[in-house]
């Protein structure tokens, strides 16, 4: 093995992404296609009276119009839908898409048309008319603060760690209360499905999703179909950021159409759609309470979270899980509850709920370290710990401190004035903040086929997912690594559901649970070439052990001999070697707690007669094991960053609560950055290897990314300005004086 | 252009196109909406909305000529993305909000999703897909590759085909201007820097933009 992980390696789908020719699900031309488009709710809250399809179904091209009284039924939806929805906190999902006359949410679809062209479903859906009776309904979480309810199951408990009262008798006391608002994924790729049947029980269908199994399973399960049945493809996804962690009911929808018309069917929703059908990061209101002594130590910590759900489905989150194990405190007690809205269900988006309750703690520690005149990193090693206060046990790598120094020294902390509103650039006012992130690091249970073939090459395949973090390029390293094939021999293969099962692609897990199931086939066709060789090699090889062979550049090498796989295949009649392997995590990994951590760094500038924040420099430091792909990591982190600044100055889907309906469902309303917002940004990698997590050591990364970085800027405002925001986005209004 | 899915006997391009030039009783009423509409309802919707429907757009997409027929409410993104296949160009919003459909017409960086594909005639159009010179990467997508300026890989196209243009038009001098003549190209996944980075690259280069 040479260099362990160090060579950059440019991304091995680049070529296909540059060109266009890479295809994302909508991009897959099947005979005979259709095109649907979905008729959407005008009310928020009630029922139908009247559809009128009349029109619609005359129009030119139109093959069908579903609404709830025409919907085939779908043999794995088995709950009445006459019957009502039931309350919130039982869990289970029980809204049917067209499946009753009942409206739970703005925006939900009251009927789907496919026509024979886009432009004839696009008209046609316009011609549908409704009539409903209204009902009352709650879209706003601030007015309703008092409905929070408890998430079922051990996840939702309470926590307490020692007496949750102890910050009211500190020294040193903080209560406040931290808003972030509805934010929206908004991938730049439009959510849909192409669904095509073969006869009655077997669909294939294109789809946008994290996870090509979840989706098969969703098919399986709705249509009962047996899973050889069930043909699921994604190879490229054009973002998710946790919104195509699900089957959403539409998808189901579009699968029943093509069955029912028996032609394929594809559906791309509109950007509005996209604000009301695939999820969004809950609305959430939070309280910190600290106590700290005058020295900066922590005597009490109080997180509690109130956030959104739907009225049908529950969603909860990690929103208090940093307060538990951050920071070294005796006394730490947390709180989550959910409110039921009548807004469509929430999902995770990046950072999840972690990156909601880091804006929090973050924002806290600084607000506590300012009243205790202490500098906001003294404050944080003040409460360091190197053991997991919440389940008692050591951290399997945890390198916080030298990311601390790291990116201290990179942005210029220790130079700065600490004084609120005390540095000036020009009539600018600038400002320096910091935060920290964390994400719990996990290996999951993977499955991967990998193949060396006469041709020199290796094929690699695994029902991975790709949103765009660079999974393939990551393989290829993995499997160049253990078995020295040059890259561009080696191909990775993901997005298809009849390759070895993998998880979906979210949680920062994807590199750690997938790049270990490479690395064992990869190691399991070592073992194998080496068996080929000590029993048919001949005298070459007599007497060696495993231990003696080395593989690099798609040879392997005992001794003085060297032999490339290809010819060795060759040699023997063999047009390829195959193997297929599992791997999960081992016991030991109950023995620590694993977890990234970043550490974010923010210089703002704040025009203090317009409010205006540019965000003027970054550095954001990595804790998350060895860097296996260094150019797509660092492309990670700044995605991340990205990410934390639309947070923390302008992501917010507003709702007139009036009607329940979102009024900004755009780009040109609904903010996110642009170049123009985005500086340079400054990725330092720790890149040691984690001991206990997986083969390379690789802990995950797509979440610390974001996770904390708007508590970074809102401190770096309020070192520019003396203001302290803590309802996100940061706007110029909240600012100006 | 042939309908792709001649399903309904009526709807044939042939057909159509007897009729429209034997009808210029019929043809008179194109000038009359009302009337259109009525004889729609009358049952004769799928003959006359076809004749109406479609005109003739005789232009060249990627050094290829292309005599078409299209509904002049057809997008030129569209008509790339589901008719002519060329699925490299985008569709992200359809409001010409986020630049991911961003093609060249006439050499000037357009929002596809915004332009009716009628208003090409006669026009050059350049895709993603007719970038690069054969197997040869236009030096600003082999720029992306080398300073990783995308992620999901979905705004790419546009914003290769936005790039292009801005160094062309001479704005591309600094990374400041960069940066602001290239935010009309939304990246979700936050690659800006680094296609920053490959823009300004690209630009000192010094090849042939």
């Amino acid at each position: 093995m040479g260099q362990f992980f160090e060579d950059p390696l440019d991304r091995v789908d680049g070529r296909l992404k540059v060109t266009g020719a890479a295809r994302y699900f909508a991009e897959y031309d099947l005979p005979d296609m259709t095109f649907a488009v979905m008729a959407t709710s005008a009310i928020t809250r009630g029922k139908i009276l009247t559809i009128d399809t009349k029109s619609a179904e005359r129009a030119p091209g139109v093959l069908d119009v579903l609404t709830y009284l025409n919907m085939p039924s779908i043999p794995g939806w088995q709950s009445d839908p006459s019957k009502p929805a039931p309350q919130a906190a039982l869990g289970g999902e029980r809204y049917r898409v067209l499946g009753s006359d009942q409206i739970l949410f703005n925006g939900q679809p009251i009927a789907l048309v496919v026509a024979d062209s886009l432009e004839r479903a696009q008209y046609a859906a316009s011609l549908i008319k409704a009539t409903y009776q209204k009902a009352s309904f709650e879209t706003d979480l601030e007015k309703n603060k008092d409905k929070g309810q408890t998430v079922r199951g051990p996840r939702g408990a309470d926590y307490n760690r020692g007496d949750a009262n102890a910050y009211k008798t500190a020294a040193v006391q903080l209560e406040q209360e931290y808003t972030i608002p509805i934010e929206t994924h908004n991938p730049m790729e439009l959510h849909g499905i192409i669904a095509s049947w073969k006869g009655n029980d077997s669909i294939t269908v294109y789809a946008k999703t994290q996870g090509v199994k979840s989706t098969q399973q969703s098919l399986m399960n709705a249509f009962k179909l047996d899973q050889k049945n069930v043909q699921v493809f994604s190879e490229f996804v054009g973002g998710g950021f946790g919104m195509a962690l699900r089957t959403w009911p539409q998808e189901i929808l579009v699968a029943a159409a093509a069955k029912k018309i028996g032609r394929p069917v594809k559906l791309v929703m509109s950007r509005d759609q996209m604000f009301t059908m695939v999820g969004y990061r809950p609305f959430s209101i939070q309280q910190i309470k600290l106590g700290s002594t005058k020295e900066g130590q922590l005597t009490g910590l109080v997180h509690e979270a109130l956030s959104q759900t739907s009225s049908y489905e529950d969603f909860a989150e990690g929103t208090v899980n940093m307060s538990k194990f951050m920071y070294a405190c005796d006394n730490v007690a947390t709180k989550y509850r959910i409110v039921p809205l009548d807004i469509g269900v929430p999902i995770w988006m990046r950072g999840p709920g972690e990156a909601t309750g880091a804006f929090a703690l973050e924002t806290a520690m600084d607000e506590m370290a300012y009243k205790l005149n202490m500098d906001p990193i003294a404050l944080r090693l003040k409460n360091y710990t190197e053991t997991d206060p919440e389940r008692n046990r050591p951290y399997s790598s945890k390198y916080v401190k030298e990311a601390y120094q790291l990116g201290a020294e990179k942005i210029g902390w220790f130079k700065r004035n600490p004084a609120p509103r005390s540095m000036k650039d020009g009539e600018w006012l600038v400002g320096y903040g910091m935060s920290s992130g964390v994400f719990n690091a996990s290996r999951g249970e993977a499955n991967c086929r990998a193949v060396v073939k006469d041709d020199g090459t290796l094929l690699l395949q695994s029902a991975a997912s790709d949103i765009g973090p660079g999974t393939g390029t990551a393989m290829v390293q993995i499997a160049h690594e253990v078995l020295g094939y040059p890259v561009d021999k080696i191909s990775f293969e993901l997005g298809n559901s009849t390759f070895p099962p993998a998880p979906s692609q979210g949680g920062s897990t994807t590199t750690s649970t997938v790049g270990s199931a490479v690395h064992i086939a990869c190691s399991s066709l070592k073992n194998k070439i080496v068996n080929l060789l000590l029993e048919k090699g001949g005298s070459d090889y007599a007497g060696k052990t495993a231990a003696d062979f080395t593989f690099s550049d798609g040879n392997v090498r005992a001794g003085n001999v060297s032999v490339s796989i290809a010819s060795l295949l060759k040699q023997q009649n063999l047009p390829a070697l195959e193997v297929t392997e599992n791997s999960k995590a081992g016991p030991d990994q109950q023995k620590y707690s694993m977890y990234s951590f970043s550490i974010h760094f923010a210089e703002v500038r704040v025009h203090p007669k317009t409010g205006v924040v540019r965000v003027k420099r970054v550095v954001t430091v990595a804790d998350s094991g060895k860097i296996i792909s260094p150019k797509t990591a660092a492309s990670q982190m700044i995605g991340g960053v990205t990410g934390g600044i639309g947070m923390a100055l302008m992501e917010e889907s507003v709702i007139d609560h009036r009607y329940g309906r979102f009024i900004n469902n755009n780009f040109a309303d609904y903010h996110v950055p642009v170049s123009a917002d985005i500086p340079h940004i400054d990725t330092i990698f720790i890149d040691k290897p984690d001991p206990v997590i997986n083969p390379m050591g690789a802990k995950g990364m797509g979440e610390i990314a974001l996770i904390g970085f708007a508590a970074a800027v809102g401190n770096a405002v309020y070192h520019a300005t003396g203001k302290r925001i803590r309802e996100l986005p940061i706007t110029p209004d909240k600012l100006i004086e | 252009m042939k309908e792709k899915n001649p399903g309904t006997e009526e709807n044939k391009g042939s057909s159509r196109r007897t009729f429209f030039k034997q009808s210029s009783a019929i043809a008179a009423l194109a000038l009359t909406p009302v009337s259109i509409v009525k004889a729609s309802e009358k049952g004769l919707d799928e003959k006359i909305a076809s004749a109406f429907e479609k005109m003739p757009l005789r232009v060249e997409i990627n050094s290829k000529a292309y005599s078409l027929e299209v509904e002049p409410r057809v997008t030129l993104l569209d008509l790339l993305r589901e008719q002519l296949h060329l699925t490299g160009t985008k569709k992200g919003c359809d409001h010409g909000q986020c630049g991911a459909c961003t093609v060249h017409v006439d050499g000037r960086r357009v929002n596809s999703c915004l332009t009716l594909a009628v208003t090409t005639e006669g026009k050059k159009v350049i895709t993603i897909e007719g970038l690069a010179k054969g197997e040869e990467l236009h030096p600003v997508q082999q720029a992306f590759i080398q300073f990783d300026g995308f992620q999901c890989g979905y705004c790419t196209p546009g914003q290769i085909m936005s790039a292009v243009c801005c160094i062309r038009e001479g704005h591309a001098n600094d990374p400041d201007q960069v940066r602001e003549f290239m935010s009309g190209n939304i990246c979700r996944c936050g690659a800006y820097s680094n296609i920053v980075d490959a823009v300004m690259h690209a630009k000192k280069g010094g090849q042939q933009i």
